[in-house]
């Protein structure tokens, strides 16, 4: 192993510290059969609180040889669940044919099993810092806490906790075989849930040694594998939540019932922050099926017997609305407010040969979840329990119990599969868990489903926030640049706005321009935005200095190899230098979020007539190390099209204080035939595992319209796409 | 109005109004969960069945309109045990993320090549329309192909 690895992870390790602790009051580990753990009636003290981390996971091995871990993240979809077992097996040296995966559930479901727990000390979340007790209120707040968003669950998790967690199991089971063997544990080895003694032949399964492994101290500092030799890591081990998407037996939020549950469907003030002023129910109240109207502050619900029939009763009232004072409200006010708030175009010094400005705009966008918004809330007394796909199961407890003036603690929250996150059901958006708290605890004790219709869904969204920004570069007479400066409104941070470019001078500067617009994250936060503002403005400086972009971008990138060594690689795979025919182009863009550094290269057509086709787009991702090889290029993959589809049609428009768009007739997304040809590779560095459920996005945009650009001589610097015309008749 | 349907080979009798979607039917009355609730304008797909081996939204066509036909749901792809092969292609080429959209895409992938074994890329553009947010179609496109003739991309 080359030294300085080496000496980061013990670095690392020493820092570290497993939860040995968690022996107190009994009952724990490793699959001993018998013996029930509750978190709820023990409380842990760290040794050291400073050093105080999370509970990353949970082992269990079985007499039958069987692993189970157990994982604290949500699957959307990404693989997290596949790769973050994959990160402790790896170190656990088990049979990844003798393992199952579960999604740690429910607090008093996943009290039952006998778990490993690993406490480590590194990247621990502020509040988790302090928290001493493992009760069952800590452990769900630590489980909110770790939500799934932000690219965390492989980088923070994964790197944190699997890998630790499943190093310390496998000493144990060696501790327990030399035991048995009558031999030193340094002399066993692991390998597909077997120990085995060399010197002896004695041998035996995971299985026939769990119960004496369970008894041995967890180590605090258990060795980590040498990622030079990985066996399970970086191969493509198929994803266990995909066969029940293939045969219609996965459960998502919308598919869960109870017995004589009733359903909801909501109509909302259409201007956030409006309130509802007056509503009839007696044309609704008339209807087949329906229980009850019920009047919210914001909002009118009709709970009936069927959805269906919810929705028939619901269009047939008309409640009227005020518009809190945002009626006047537009996309162009907003985007007028911008531009004041932006003011003059960054001042560039008097020695520049060449000046150059441009202007760029982005639209709000929604998320757009295939699964729309979908909660079911039974209230019975000082008890409530919820069931919803979310992305933080703690927040979305937090809102119900609010919802319902309850303690959190009265509150049970059953995560179910979400059919789409983005960022939709992140913390501080569960506006749906909160209507249907409110209606259910007018039906209590029946149990209500809310299910939002797509229109709920499109103009109740917690939007990407619209952007917009003024650029500025000098140039030398040489082409190089000498500064580039950009004001910014609608948003931006250090990571968003940071060009890895070697200018003397670069600044960024954001301006306020407040708004009434419902903003949230949606996949890669600010990035999407920025991406697109700054990667297209430096191709301009390319064609303003005279030189081809990607060699303008290579020659900037001295200082920055992994940038560059992206760029390269991506130029290499794209074949950038070929020709190509007339009305086609290839534009090239690169970007850093979640620690991930991806770098595109986009092929386009464009038709006489100004038809667009993304043929090919080219990805180069350098996240470390990547755990599932095939999941994560899905990823990358999934964010190229989830970013082309923003880019090409994607937009939110505001008119008279309400989104314009309704459903996805007039809510566009690009479909199968738009969608190009993605070639994926990456590059493996030393570096810090990054993210891959959102670093494919914000490089794509700025790749296709600096494809476009080379195509036809014509600058797209306002998406979406579609808006422009292509044509060159 | 008692309204009869046969559904993945099995006779239901169902008690609803006659212009409720034959979606709602299938999920909230005879608890075939596995299709799904998109748009409820036709739009996305994700509500697709087979109905007589075509392709329907169901979210918006009436359940009245299936009496007497045979609907397939992505429960009754499968027989026995043997998936469908065009769900043993979504699982080679682990097409689906959230896997919401796929049951939908399923069935009409299956109705698509039970009429046209082998689709060009333009035959496939214009018949697919579901909608995918998490991103799979390039993994679509590899399956179906897969599944059609063995080949990987798009046309050139």
């Amino acid at each position: 192993m080359p030294k300085a690895k080496r000496s980061a992870m013990r670095r690392w390790t020493r820092r570290a510290f497993i939860g040995a602790g968690s022996l107190v009051g009994g009952g724990f580990v490793l699959g001993i059969g018998g013996v029930i753990f509750s978190p709820s009636r023990h409380s842990v003290v760290s040794a050291d609180a400073e050093e105080k981390g999370e509970l990353t996971t949970w082992i269990t091995v079985t007499p039958d040889n069987l692993v189970t871990i157990l994982v604290p993240h949500c699957e959307m979809g990404q693989g997290a669940l596949t790769g973050l077992a994959m990160m402790a097996v790896e170190e656990m040296e088990a049979d990844w044919g003798q393992v199952r995966i579960e999604e740690a559930p429910a607090l008093d479901m996943y009290a039952n099993a006998f778990i490993l727990r690993a406490f480590v000390g590194d990247a621990v979340p502020a509040p988790m810092g302090r928290a001493v007790d493992y009760g069952s209120y800590r452990l769900a707040r630590w489980f909110g806490s770790q939500a799934t968003g932000g690219s965390t669950a492989v980088r923070g998790t994964g790197h944190y906790g699997m890998r630790l967690a499943g190093a310390a199991a496998k000493e144990m089971l060696l501790e327990a075989a030399a035991d048995r063997f009558g031999v030193a544990a340094s002399d066993c080895a692991a390998t597909q849930s077997r120990v085995t003694h060399a010197g002896s032949g004695q041998s035996a399964t995971f299985g026939e040694l769990a119960m004496a492994a369970a008894a041995k101290p967890v180590p605090s500092s258990p060795d980590l594998k040498d990622p030079e030799t990985y066996t399970l890591r970086r191969t493509s081990p198929p994803r266990f939540d995909i066969p029940p998407k293939v045969d219609g037996s996965a459960v998502y939020g919308i598919d869960f019932t109870l017995p004589g549950m009733l359903y909801a469907a909501v109509d909302i003030a259409p201007v956030q922050g409006g309130m509802l002023v007056s509503v009839d129910p007696a044309p609704a109240e008339a209807m087949p099926g329906v229980t009850r109207v019920v009047q919210l502050d914001e909002a009118v619900a009709v709970v009936a017997d069927s959805y269906w029939r919810a929705r028939v009763a619901l269009a047939a009232l008309t409640p009227t609305y005020d518009d809190a004072g945002h009626g006047n409200v537009s996309s162009a006010s907003i985007f007028a407010a911008f531009d004041e708030s932006i003011g003059e175009a960054p001042a560039m010094p008097d020695e520049a040969a060449q000046v150059v400005t441009a202007d760029y705009r982005v639209p709000f966008l929604a998320h757009a979840t295939m699964e729309p918004m979908v909660a079911t809330v039974r209230v019975d007394g000082d008890r409530a329990e919820v069931w919803a796909g979310v992305q933080d199961p703690l927040n979305a407890r937090s809102v119900a119990a609010d919802a319902l003036d309850l303690d959190p603690d009265q509150v049970h929250l059953t995560n179910l599969l979400l059919g789409g996150g983005y960022g939709r059901r992140l913390p501080f958006t569960f506006d749906y868990v909160d209507l249907a708290a409110r209606i259910a605890k007018v039906m209590s004790p029946t149990p209500v489903k809310l299910v939002w219709s797509r229109e709920n869904d499109i103009q109740h969204d917690y939007y990407r926030p619209a952007g917009m920004a003024r650029f500025a570069a000098a140039l030398d007479a040489d082409g190089r640049p000498l500064k580039v400066a950009c004001h910014y409104a609608g948003g931006g941070d250090g990571e968003s706005v940071f060009m890895p470019y070697a200018i003397a001078d670069k600044q960024a500067d954001g301006r306020d321009a407040a708004h009434p617009i419902r903003l949230g994250a949606w996949r890669s936060v600010l990035n999407s935005q920025h991406g697109f503002f700054k990667e297209s403005f430096v191709d301009e400086l390319a064609h303003a200095a005279g030189k081809d972009p990607y060699h303008f971008r290579r020659d900037l990138l001295d200082e920055e190899p992994r940038f560059r060594a992206a760029v390269e690689k991506v130029a290499a795979m794209a074949d950038w230098d070929s020709p190509l025919p007339e009305g086609e182009g290839r534009g090239i863009a690169v970007c850093e979020s979640f620690g991930t550094i991806v770098a595109q290269v986009a092929h386009v057509a464009v038709s006489w007539e100004g038809t667009l086709r993304v043929r090919h787009v080219h990805a180069v991702a350098d996240c470390g190390d990547y755990v599932n090889l095939d999941s994560a290029k899905a990823q990358i993959e999934g964010g190229i099209i989830f970013g082309l589809s923003a880019a090409m049609v994607g937009e939110i428009t505001i008119a008279e204080g309400r989104v314009v768009q309704t459903n996805f007739g007039d809510h566009q997304m690009i479909h199968l035939a738009d969608a190009p040809d993605i070639s994926v590779e990456f590059i493996r560095s030393d570096t810090r595992p990054g993210g891959l459920g959102e670093p494919g996005v914000p490089p794509i945009a700025a790749a296709v319209t600096n494809a476009i650009f080379a195509a036809t001589g014509i600058r797209v610097r306002d998406l979406p796409i579609k808006h422009h015309d292509l044509a060159r008749v | 109005m008692a309204i009869t349907l046969t559904v993945n080979g099995q006779t239901h009798s169902v008690d609803v109004e006659p212009e409720t979607p034959l979606l709602w039917v299938l999920r909230d009355t005879l608890g075939f969960t596995g299709t799904k609730f998109g748009c409820g304008i036709g739009a996305c797909g994700a509500c697709t069945v087979q109905i007589e081996g075509r392709a329907v939204r169901s979210c918006s066509f009436p359940v009245s309109g299936a009496e007497g036909s045979a609907v397939t749901t992505i429960e009754g792809l499968a027989t026995d045990d043997t998936l469908h092969k065009v769900q043993e292609a979504w699982i080679a080429h682990q097409v689906p993320q959230c896997g919401y959209c796929q049951s939908g895409m399923i069935m009409a992938v299956t109705a698509m090549l039970d009429e046209r074994p082998h689709p060009s890329d333009e035959q496939i553009d214009a018949t697919i329309t579901n909608i995918c947010r998490c991103g799979t179609f390039a993994r679509v496109r590899r399956a179906i192909h897969a599944v059609s003739d063995g080949k990987e991309g798009r046309d050139a």
